[in-house]
């Protein structure tokens, strides 16, 4: 049986507490549902000899807000409270969507929003056990000198693999940190770092402990759309997130992010430019979806060809514009995409 | 003696299963949820590279790490061994070489896992490494040092009957395609485990995940240099089995070597990553199928080749690269047949037996093949099927006898059930309908080492309150074997499935089952377990019959009765009954046993394909095609099955249902992919098998031969429904979106590359250049003379 | 700090209070099965890639292989071995050995529960609710489609008591 190291479990009781213990012990590292860290554990991805749990901190309400306000999202809220969240179901839509999406009913009635958004990248070379990953040679991001993916890249291109992520950005969320420093917010966006070993603004004594969605003037509609093998189980090969915001059936403002094809989400935003001003039909989403695949560039670490998912994009940016701007969906398997996000 | 079917109160019923409510409750024993007083835990030290000489291992530092009770290394059990007398090539814990990343090369046994991890970083192992041969091609074009030092290829075979060539010259029509099917894993829910025990006299025991206690016995025995007699194996009942469990692995002679060397309980428990080091999975086949046909669409002649990438031992292997062609003939009358293997050994984990061993690869090249066939030839696909069908009671020319065959009704179910011959030119876009049929063996003919002895063997003991004690060497794997031997039992003595208490798979206790595998259990221990009721169901009606002053011939067995027949009243209970036989001769107890009929045919090679009897499928699979990503979805499965006779239709639906399931994760996604000599991805998340969400209506006809050789006429069910569903989703998706797969999986990747292809193909452009050797030109049997 | 050996937990499993010291890095799956003689719960990747070890928290579908249970203190878990009441089967158990819903055996623990947490907030769940709550266990003998119709089957019936 894979088995966790030796280490030490602490229960801090509150915030300010699970701050000071992370400061005064190097090799820690906190778990909220503990759906990534536990299996990157078992496999010896990290040295860590003391394991901080949040899960004995206060619990407030999941969401507080409404879409006029804006809302504030409890970090350690779980993915299935968030999912079938009433206040999520207007204009947040996409975050239910991929917090719907994210693996498996168990790992969604584990896991945590602030868990999903900083799910450490992923790449097939690093995501093994300690003995295949010896077998290989080790990478930069655990235990060796290079990158496996690229060899002669002085950085590491493991994939930003969260559901939660691309859409946080596309909603223009904001997060809360909290750490011995006192607290701060920053902008989800810049929560991430275009590498995949650092891949985080957070410092190591910080806890996630809100995510706020801005208050919506007017209408504003988004959309989710995750790429993956099976409709269970898989991380994204690729996520879209769109966010729209409408004056009378014209888009006033539109934003986007993809997932896992870099290290961190990519905003597509400008790529979004032509749709401002517009009643968007069939053919001009086309024509955005077509040129904002740019940024996307997926290598081969992850499951199906890199090749396949860089053309699998434009496809996907095509679809989550789709449903954005309220036009029927195109023939498609995913009805597990559909019926997913309709929960 | 069969009764009618009327009279039939067990056989053929939807009856629970007697482990069923163990298996709900929890409460059944899987290897892993043994303990034992004083355990301890053992682990492997496997290679990280693909193909390298040892050159030194130092266990010092292991066996110095504290919680450490015994460090072994290739040294300490240098006795070879293997599943097939013909390829004693294994050992436990290499010594000089390592042919894949994973082979085991030296084992601790420790307090704890967590110590045993450790101690295993502390081995100092030093290689050469040498290149490693990864693929088909280069196994055959390397010049380097060869994985085994006979060379890289592991075995040929070139047959003929009757002439080809001639045959192929004659015809109106000739095809050949080549395709490529890719390796793929088991992936059963429990990863294997076992438990040894050495008790005080010396005596060991070994508690295992397997589908072959017998063959793990008499392995044991060898490696270990011990007498049989002097070990006791015990299969537990296996969490999933379908082929991988029946070799014999390291794990389980290191832990019994740990036991002997500690004198305290091992278990050795695989990790997932393990389990896929394991392996005996598909074999990667690439073939060329070339086939001769009249106007009408009725063969001529065959010409088949494969080669098999085997991996780094030969596991099951020669019998696998038969198999890849010796059942293309149960399905087709096919007068003149030649056919080519060769297994190559490779750096990746050994390959061996998945069910369907070594069928499924030829028979997605046949049906795909035919689909396209039957398009240039104008005929539909259906049609050329029904043109082509063997006859009962039969020879194939390659010397297979068919009992029964049930597969034109298979395919009369199945197209008259999805409508295929009206639907199939009217889908909706990106909609597609596939058609393909197959047949599998009920049962290897031959045992895996010569012998003369029975394959399966029951053994009854009665007690004075109608209680039926059964032992049989057969292990339940999940197909439900412990019901059939308890539901045949019990119908014969006309007592109730509860009446009957099993005991299988302990070579102490029961006679002798090879094994669950080549689907064998139903037909020949179900055989046995027949044979062994009638002997003392006689002995019961001789003493009844005196005490009723009847004739024997005039009783039957039923109710807990052994009455007159059709006067229940006229009679006396099962009890009494075996109260006065017993009172009269001494214990009640009988020996069933089963030998196949001696079946091969008068040529070298002819030991492999031979079956008492041939189950039959057709299916039909409709396909869902996203003609911008190339993924493909299947909303509905139509699948008959000709299984002679249901013992008990749920549990032949249940495997049937299972089998469908497995052969769509094939076809769509299952596969063993390497990179840089290691497995890509060893885990249940990266090697992809689908889930829940991805279930299709499924619907299933059975339909009965009432074969005269199996028990009650019953036939297989655990391989044969997997084989036809997977050329049938090929099939479906040409007629859906125009374009050829010849390659399994059917990733979306390769959809797509096909539809923006010129040639609207993917897959192999031609076999690699190898010289077989002379073709053993075999007679071909008297009905196919002159034809 | 040193690591030590071993913690107190109280862990409330099957109704029950257990009173367990146990190493703090032992997940809840190697509690169970290790210290408690639960093997009722099994496992086959321990990495919350098959949900093969799930139980139930509080009722709903937990993966107890990524489970520390310093966290589950206080908490309802259920097992197998705790889904029948008073010598009785649940329904569940009932309606799975009735349609052959379990072949193997190994992942229907995993199987069952998570099938008892739906029902117990959806009687008479459609299929495709169904499909989407046992879409995080995997099976590999059945092809699943026996173990909705069991699911069907015991929502049919009255009698589905909330233990």
């Amino acid at each position: 049986m894979l088995r966790l190291p030796r280490l030490r479990y602490l229960r801090p009781r509150s915030v300010a507490e699970a701050s000071e213990m992370a400061a005064s012990n190097p090799g820690s590292m906190f778990i909220a549902g503990g759906t990534d860290l536990v299996p990157n554990l078992k496999r010896r991805q990290f040295d860590v000899s003391t394991l901080i749990s949040l899960n004995a901190l206060p619990n407030g309400t999941a969401v507080v807000g409404d879409a006029k306000r804006g809302l504030e999202i409890r970090a350690g809220a779980t993915l299935d409270e968030l999912a079938p969240h009433p206040a999520l179901d207007g204009p947040y839509r996409a975050l239910a969507q991929a917090c719907g999406l994210v693996s498996t009913p168990q790992v969604r009635v584990m896991g945590t929003l602030g868990g999903n958004l900083l799910v450490d990248p992923r790449c097939n070379y690093y995501n093994q056990t300690y003995s295949w990953r010896k077998a290989v040679g080790f990478c930069m991001k655990k235990d060796g000198q290079i990158c496996l993916v690229a060899r002669s890249s002085p950085r590491c291109w493991a994939v930003s693999s969260s559901d939660s992520a691309p859409v946080a950005v596309a909603l223009n969320a904001q997060v809360t940190l909290h750490g011995v420093e006192g607290t701060r917010t920053i902008p989800a966006a810049s929560l991430y770092k275009d590498d995949g070993i650092d891949y985080t603004t957070k410092r190591r004594d910080e806890v996630i402990t809100a995510m706020h969605l801005p208050a919506v003037s007017g209408r504003m509609t988004s959309a989710y759309w995750k790429l993956r093998r099976r409709p269970s189980f898989d991380f994204p090969i690729l996520g879209v997130a769109i966010a729209i915001t409408w004056d009378e059936g014209v888009v006033r403002h539109a934003r986007g992010a993809l997932g896992a094809v870099g290290s961190h989400p990519v905003d597509i935003t400008p790529y979004l430019a032509p749709l401002t001003g517009a009643r968007p039909g069939e053919d001009l989403i086309v024509g955005v979806a077509e040129a904002a695949d740019k940024p996307s560039r997926p290598l081969d670490n992850t499951d199906l060809s890199h090749y396949w998912r860089k053309r699998m994009t434009k496809v996907y940016i095509e679809r989550a514009l789709r449903e954005a701007c309220g036009l029927p969906p195109l023939e498609g398997r995913l009805s597990a995409q559909v019926k997913a996000g309709a929960s | 003696m069969t009764q009618p079917t009327e009279e039939l109160s067990i056989i053929g019923k939807s009856l629970i299963k007697p482990d069923a409510f163990s298996k709900v409750s929890g409460q059944t024993k899987f290897a892993d949820d043994l303990a034992l007083p004083r355990m301890i835990y053992g682990r492997l030290l496997r290679s990280p590279h693909p193909h390298a000489r040892i050159l030194h291992v130092d266990t010092a530092r292991a066996k110095a790490h504290p919680g450490v009770l015994a460090v072994l290394s290739g040294d300490d059990l240098p006795i070879k061994f293997g599943i097939l007398p013909v390829s004693q090539d294994e050992e436990a814990l290499a010594g000089e070489k390592v042919r894949y990343v994973g082979d085991p090369i030296a084992a601790v046994a420790a307090t704890d896992e967590w110590v045993a991890d450790e101690a295993l970083d502390l081995i100092d192992v030093q290689f050469q490494p040498l290149p490693a041969l990864m693929s088909i091609e280069e196994a055959i074009n390397s010049e380097g040092e060869p994985i085994h030092a006979k060379g890289n290829v592991h075995k040929t075979v070139a047959l003929e009957f009757g002439d080809t060539d001639e045959a192929m010259r004659a015809a109106a029509h000739v095809r050949e395609d080549t395709v490529f099917f890719e390796g793929n894993t088991h992936l059963p829910m429990e990863q294997h485990a076992a438990l040894a025990q050495v008790a005080a006299d010396g005596k060991l025991t070994l508690w295992t995940s397997s589908q072959t206690p017998h063959y793990v016995h008499r392995a044991l025995g060898k490696v270990l240099e011990m007498p049989m007699s002097r070990i006791r194996v015990i299969a537990t009942p296996n969490g999933g089995g379908f082929g991988g469990k029946s070799d014999i692995f390291s794990h389980e002679l290191v832990a019994a070597k740990l036991a002997l060397v500690t004198g305290r309980p091992v278990k050795i428990t695989l990790t997932r990553e393990e389990v896929f080091y394991a392996h005996r999975g598909r074999h990667p086949v690439l073939m060329k199928v070339k086939t001769g046909f009249l106007k009408d669409g009725r063969i001529t002649a065959m010409q088949f080749q494969s080669f098999l990438d085997g991996g780094g031992y030969g596991s099951y292997g020669v019998a696998s690269t038969y198999y890849t062609g010796a059942l293309q003939a149960t399905t087709y009358a096919i007068p003149r047949y030649r056919f080519e293997g060769v297994r190559l050994f490779t750096n990746k984990p050994p390959c061996g037996p998945k069910r369907g061993h070594g069928t499924p690869q030829p028979r997605f090249a046949l049906e795909t093949h035919l689909d396209k066939v039957a398009e240039e030839l104008g005929i539909d696909p259906v049609e050329l099927r029904r043109r082509n069908l063997p006859k009962a009671d039969s020879r194939t020319v390659n010397w297979l006898r068919i009992t029964s065959i049930g597969l034109g009704e298979c395919i009369n179910k199945v197209v008259e059930g999805s409508g295929f011959l009206t639907r199939r030119t009217s889908m909706p876009k990106g909609r597609g309908l596939g058609f393909a049929v197959s047949s599998y063996l009920s049962g290897a003919g031959t045992a895996i080492y010569w012998n003369e002895m029975p394959h399966s063997e029951v053994q009854l003991k009665l007690d004075r309150n109608g209680g039926v004690s059964l032992l049989c060497g057969a292990i339940d794997i999940g197909q439900g074997s412990d019901h059939i031997l308890a539901a045949i039992v019990a119908e014969v003595l006309g007592v109730s499935l509860q009446d009957i208490q099993l005991t299988t798979a302990d070579t102490d206790l029961t006679p002798i089952d090879l094994g669950s595998y080549s689907s064998r259990v139903t037909f020949m221990a179900g055989n046995a377990a027949k044979a062994a009721a009638e002997k003392v169901r006689d002995r019961l009606f001789a003493v009844a019959a005196k005490a009723l002053q009847c004739d024997a011939d005039d009783l039957i067995a039923r109710d807990h009765r052994i009455a007159r027949r059709g006067r229940p009243a006229d009679g006396m209970d099962f009890a009494q009954a075996v109260q006065l036989a017993e009172a009269q001769g001494g214990g009640v107890t009988g020996t069933g046993s089963y030998t196949p009929p001696k079946l091969a045919g008068p040529y070298k090679g002819s030991g492999v394909g031979p079956s008492p009897a041939y189950s039959y499928s057709a299916a039909v699979v409709e396909v869902d095609c996203d003609r911008k990503t190339g993924e493909v979805r299947v909303p509905e499965v139509w699948i008959a099955h000709d299984i002679g006779r249901s013992i008990n239709p749920m549990l032949v639906v249940g495997q049937v249902e299972g089998s469908v399931y497995m052969a769509l994760g094939e076809a769509l996604m299952e596969e063993q992919a390497f990179r840089l000599g290691l497995h890509k991805f060893p885990s249940l998340l990266e090697y992809k098998s689908p889930t829940a969400l991805e279930t299709p209506i499924m619907h299933t006809y059975l339909v009965e031969t009432i074969d005269r050789e199996g028990p009650f006429g019953a036939k297989e069910a655990g391989q044969g429904p997997l084989l036809p569903v997977i050329p049938a989703v090929a099939n479906a998706i040409y007629n859906a979106l125009g374009v050829r797969i010849d390659e399994v999986p059917i990733t979306p990747e390769k959809v797509l590359k096909a539809m923006h292809d010129k040639t609207k193909r993917v897959g192999p452009k031609s076999v690699p250049a190898f010289e077989f050797p002379p073709l053993i030109k075999a007679d071909v049997p008297d009905e196919w003379k002159g034809k | 700090m040193s690591i030590p050996e071993r913690v107190a937990v109280r862990l409330r499993v099957n109704g029950e209070e257990a009173a367990l010291m146990v190493p703090p890095y032992k997940t809840l799956l190697e509690v169970l099965r290790e210290d408690m003689g639960l093997t009722g719960t099994k496992h086959g990747c321990e990495l919350g890639e098959c949900s093969t070890c799930g139980v139930l928290v509080d009722g709903k579908p937990y993966l107890s292989c990524l489970s520390m249970p310093l966290d589950l203190e206080g908490r309802e878990i259920l097992t197998v071995e705790g889904m029948s009441a008073d010598g009785r089967s649940h329904p569940l158990q009932i309606a799975f050995a009735e349609l052959g819903a379990a072949q193997c055996g190994y992942c229907t623990p995993a199987m069952l529960l998570t099938a008892k947490a739906l029902l117990d907030t959806d009687p008479h769940p459609s299929r495709d609710a169904i499909m989407e709550a046992l879409a995080g266990v995997l099976c590999r003998c059945t092809g699943y489609l026996k173990i909705f119709e069991a699911v069907e089957l015991a929502a049919s019936r009255d009698g589905i008591t909330a233990r």
